[in-house]
């Protein structure tokens, strides 16, 4: 950041409102913000905190009900705002491009690729057809796709999401734009993938010199890219400053609240506990007067916060709006002290070569293999965390054990009874009441229909817990307790709830009939950030003054390493990994674990690791390689053995075992190596990359 | 952290309780639906008072051939005018309401009853019994409704039973076919996993789960459906496939005396109005509320 650099995007105090029913609403508040030419800043924050409006606003296009109520937004010196249509379709494309969250929708899905990308080459360049077709070939070539003949004969749904998002990422480079924004462009997309698209997105801003404003709720992610950053609440920033420096020492509550939810997958969780935001982001007709954070703040002062408008106070380098952070902010985020680790008993479920096939729809004779040989235990009041990228047949392994659907071959032994072949409709009472799950998605693990104290009461009087109204009542207040959710929210309907009241619903209603094991489905991942840590904090606490056994499927590094005590990490409907968190996240593990951690983004820059981009896509269920699955990406391939022969696990000290061909002291070694060295991931092993895509 | 949530949770404003038809009480935002929710009340007051109403019996033979707001016996008026048999047109309007609502509604919830009962099978239970359903839903809905009307109602005789099924037969496919698109799209979420995770049998599921969240579509499509059958009623009638004589209904009204409709248009004019503005009230209706779901 030198002061000689040409200031590219200027917003200067900003006002967005929505027309409603209701009258104006503000969305965005007074967000001064500057972009030097070839400069990356983040816009951090949580959902419904204005920055995809934010974002329509620099591109002046706030649709029939936005409007500019306050401030200026100037791309190289001219006001958006001001524009004619016909000046604002000159801006767009070679001044700002724009990559969005959902690729799919951003794509035409009725036209080839290759003709959207020459359309808007012509369009913004002109210049024949040949001329654009070549342009559109270097740009894939560009952005990492390495068929581009292929992908321009290819409909969108014929591409897998992170090939579409690199499409549409060529897309917006293709009219060679000065500013790219780009609104939660991996949010949708595997870990994995996300490390290959922040990746491309470094090298493009490096040769292409553009600046970029990168928006993201991710805060590691923020870090990777951006050299600067935003914090913005209920439509304003909060803070502004250099990413590491609001990592490492935040001034505003809000941003030390953020980092304090955030499990990192870097951290073993004996050095880390998540300390969850109290309430929610205000509505936008019921600010508070003062300081929109007010209500939520631990430092909140009566008189200094909520007296008036509190403006963007610069704080050294950085600036801030909250008129306490000289006394509050500025110090690293400690980590308090966290709870033991729970001591496990006997084996409550033990997993023997369960294997799911599923039939293909039509008349082929294919099938999909979700669950292939799995091999594992659970043991009794731990957390058991299964973890992997879409697709790898984590949720069918938890159908299977839900009873939702019956396995191909195997067994899951629970206690003593045998899970595997029987169907929920067949299980006897006690042992539905002993095995319940809790839900992904929060809108649709209750039902509309009815008011959830209802609901909890029908699990309560169903599990048999107590069948006479006093004796179900309390057992339901018992519960909303338990979950920490007011008695008077019995009453509520499930669209008068928060997307992480629902889910705390949800888990009441699971813990009804104090099951024995519960089987939690990516219990946060549609959750905001602030909500994911109090839902987090719930399930463990609920955990450790119950004895539950937790069985977590998730694809979220941070969150398992913070909440499981053995891991087991599936790729392609096969066991890779499998052991206590502590030897899983340490050295050595299997390439694919290796790869999965180091693709997690952390905030701090200085406990990253070397990211290892795996190569191509992950290969399809219905014909998986011989031999080792993940032999088509993998980084440390030894050679014909991996594509032959499938592994046989590698024990560990003390119950760790590793599914792959490298003998454990080899593996040690190159790891340790790679992760030393800090930049190589191409330790000296040798083998032959086959760069498959697809 | 729960004493935080809880100071906040108190500041929230508190929406009303009981919200599943909350569409259904706002009702009031959409003029439509009010317009056409007078129009329905107005003929269902009229059913209801029709003996107060009327001014003379409706198959009473009074004077023929009398045109609009001709003088009756006894300072009366025929303010609608009388039929060929001298009967008062508005007596029978009047009264024919009451057979319109009556069968029209109990054909229309019959048919409701078999589709939603069949659509939820097909939905809920796949397999067998989804083809099963599916391919006698194409085998009906392939038939010309009017010829089915035609054959079953001159095979088993004109009375307001064989009416009724005839309808039930003929438009519960397409309430199944509606019925299963929407149960298709619920049964995959997880409140209904989460129910048969706790060993709830298969009807409840069905009907206390998924059917509640489907009532809006439904009612919707009821409220239309309603409006086909009032036209259904009155063309079997009309066919003379109707309710039999003397009895008044609006589609055998129109039958009786189109052959006089040239020289005396108001005897099948009113009749047809009649017909027209409880559908288009019922229709108006059917806008409304699919507005206010579509909101919800």
């Amino acid at each position: 950041m030198t002061a000689t650099r040409e200031t590219l995007l200027a917003l200067e105090n900003v006002s967005v409102a929505y027309r409603t029913r209701a009258g104006l609403l503000p969305a965005v508040l007074d967000v001064s913000l500057r972009i030097q030419a070839g400069e990356a800043v983040g816009l951090v924050g949580e959902s419904g905190c204005g920055k995809s409006t934010l974002a329509m606003a620099i591109m002046g296009h706030l649709g029939k009900n936005g409007r500019l109520t306050g401030g200026s937004v100037r791309f190289a010196g001219n006001d958006i705002g001001g524009m004619t249509r016909e000046a604002l379709r000159r801006i767009r494309g070679p001044g700002i491009g724009m990559v969005y969250q959902d690729a799919m929708s951003a794509l035409n899905p009725s036209l080839r690729i290759g003709t959207q990308l020459t359309e808007v080459v012509r369009v913004h360049l002109g210049g024949s057809q040949a001329q654009a077709r070549a342009a559109t070939h270097a740009m894939l070539v560009e952005t990492g796709l390495a068929d581009p003949e292929r992908i321009m004969a290819a409909y969108p749904h014929q591409l897998s999401g992170g090939q579409q998002q690199r499409v549409v990422i060529a897309m917006a480079l293709l009219p060679q734009p000065r500013l790219l924004l780009l609104d939660e462009p991996t949010t949708s997309l595997d870990v994995t993938v996300e490390a290959g698209i922040v990746d491309l997105l470094a090298t493009l801003r490096r040769t292409h010199n553009m600046a970029m404003l990168f928006i993201s709720h991710n805060l590691g992610l923020v870090g990777q890219i951006c050299e600067r950053a935003a914090v913005m609440y209920a439509g304003e920033v909060v803070e502004t400053g250099d990413v590491q420096q609001i990592f490492t020492q935040p001034r505003h509550p809000y941003t030390m609240g953020l980092i304090r939810c955030i499990p990192r997958p870097d951290l073993p969780r004996s050095l880390q506990r998540l300390i969850p935001i109290p309430g929610q982001v205000c509505a936008p007709d019921a600010r508070p007067t003062g300081c929109g954070f007010g209500p939520r703040c631990d430092h909140f002062v009566s008189g200094t916060c909520d007296r008036a408008a509190i403006p963007l106070l610069p704080a050294g380098t950085a600036s801030v709006r909250c008129v306490r952070a000289a006394e509050i902010g500025g110090r690293a985020v400690t980590a308090p002290t966290a709870v033991d680790v729970q001591r496990g008993g006997d084996t409550i479920l033990a997993v023997s070569n369960l294997d799911k096939v599923y039939p293909l729809r039509g008349r082929t004779k294919d099938v999909v293999r979700a669950n292939q040989g799995l091999s594992f235990d659970a043991v009794r009041g731990q957390t058991l965390a299964v973890v992997g990228e879409s697709g790898c047949g984590k949720s069918t392994f938890a159908n299977v054990l839900m009873g939702l659907t019956t396995a191909s071959g195997g067994e899951i032994m629970f206690e003593t009874i045998d899970l595997a072949h029987l169907p929920v409709a067949r299980r006897p009472a006690a042992l539905l009441r002993d095995l319940q799950m809790v839900f992904q998605n929060p809108d649709e693990t209750l039902n509309p229909s009815y008011a959830v104290g209802r609901q909890i009461a029908r699990a309560v009087r169903k599990l048999g817990v107590a069948r006479d109204k006093a004796g179900v009542r309390a057992r339901v207040q018992a519960l909303l307790g338990m979950t920490r959710l007011p008695e008077a929210y019995a009453r509520r309907r499930p669209s008068q709830l928060s997307g992480g009241q629902k889910q705390r619903v949800g888990i009441a209603r699971a813990f009804a009939g104090e099951p024995k094991l519960v089987v939690a489905d990516e219990p946060v991942s549609a959750l905001d950030v602030s909500v994911q840590a109090a839902i987090t904090e719930l399930l463990l606490d609920i955990q450790r003054t119950q004895r539950t056994t937790l069985i977590i499927i998730s694809h979220d590094l941070g969150f398992v390493r913070y909440i499981a005590d053995r891991v087991v990490v599936m790729y392609l409907g096969q066991v890779m990994e499998v052991g206590a968190a502590e030897s899983v996240f340490e050295l050595p593990c299997h390439p694919y674990t290796e790869a999965l951690l180091s693709a997690a983004p952390t905030p701090d820059a200085a406990t990253r690791r070397d990211r290892i981009i795996l190569a191509g896509e992950p290969p399809s269920a219905v014909s998986p390689p011989t031999g080792c699955p993940f032999h088509t990406r993998c980084h440390r391939k030894l050679g014909a053995v991996c594509e032959t022969e499938r592994p046989a696990g590698q024990a560990l000290p003390p119950d760790h075992r590793i599914f792959c061909h490298i003998p454990v002291a080899e593996l040690t070694r190159v790891q340790a190596d790679a992760s030393l060295a800090g930049r190589s991931n191409q330790a000296p092993i040798d083998r032959s990359v086959t760069a498959s895509d697809c | 952290m729960s004493e935080a949530d809880a100071k906040f949770a108190a500041a929230l404003p508190q929406p009303p309780q009981g919200a599943r038809f909350g569409w259904v009480r706002h009702i009031g935002r959409s003029s439509v639906a009010l317009i056409g929710l007078s129009i329905l009340g107005f003929w269902i007051v009229v059913a209801i008072a029709a003996p107060w109403l009327a001014p003379f019996p409706p198959n009473q033979s009074i004077r023929p051939m009398a045109l609009p707001g001709a003088m009756g016996p006894n300072g009366t008026t025929f303010w609608f005018g009388t039929d060929y048999l001298g009967r008062d047109i508005l007596s029978r309007v009047i009264w024919g309401t009451r057979t319109v609502l009556t069968y029209a509604p109990a054909a229309t919830a019959l048919a409701f009853a078999v589709g939603i009962s069949g659509g939820l099978l097909a939905g809920y239970r796949r397999g067998w019994a989804d083809e099963v359903l599916s391919r006698l839903t194409d085998l009906v809905l392939a038939f010309p409704a009017l010829v089915l009307y035609i054959i079953i109602v001159s095979k088993f005789g004109a009375s307001g039973l064989n009416i009724v099924l005839a309808v039930t037969l003929a438009s519960s496919p397409a309430i199944m076919r509606l019925t299963r698109g929407l149960v298709l799209s619920l049964r995959t979420r997880a409140f209904v996993a989460a129910a048969q995770l706790r060993g709830e049998p298969a009807w409840r599921i069905m009907f206390v789960e998924i059917l509640p969240n489907a009532s809006g579509p439904l009612l919707v499509d009821a409220c239309l459906r309603l409006g086909y059958v009032v036209i259904t009623i009155g063309t079997l009638g009309f066919l003379g496939l109707g309710l039999p004589p003397p009895d008044p209904d609006w589609g055998s009204m129109v039958n009786e005396t189109r052959k006089f409709a040239l020289v005396f248009p108001h005897m099948v004019l009113f009749p047809c109005i009649a017909v027209s503005s409880l559908v288009l009230g019922l229709n108006l209706l059917a806008d409304g509320l699919r507005e206010l779901v579509a909101q919800e």
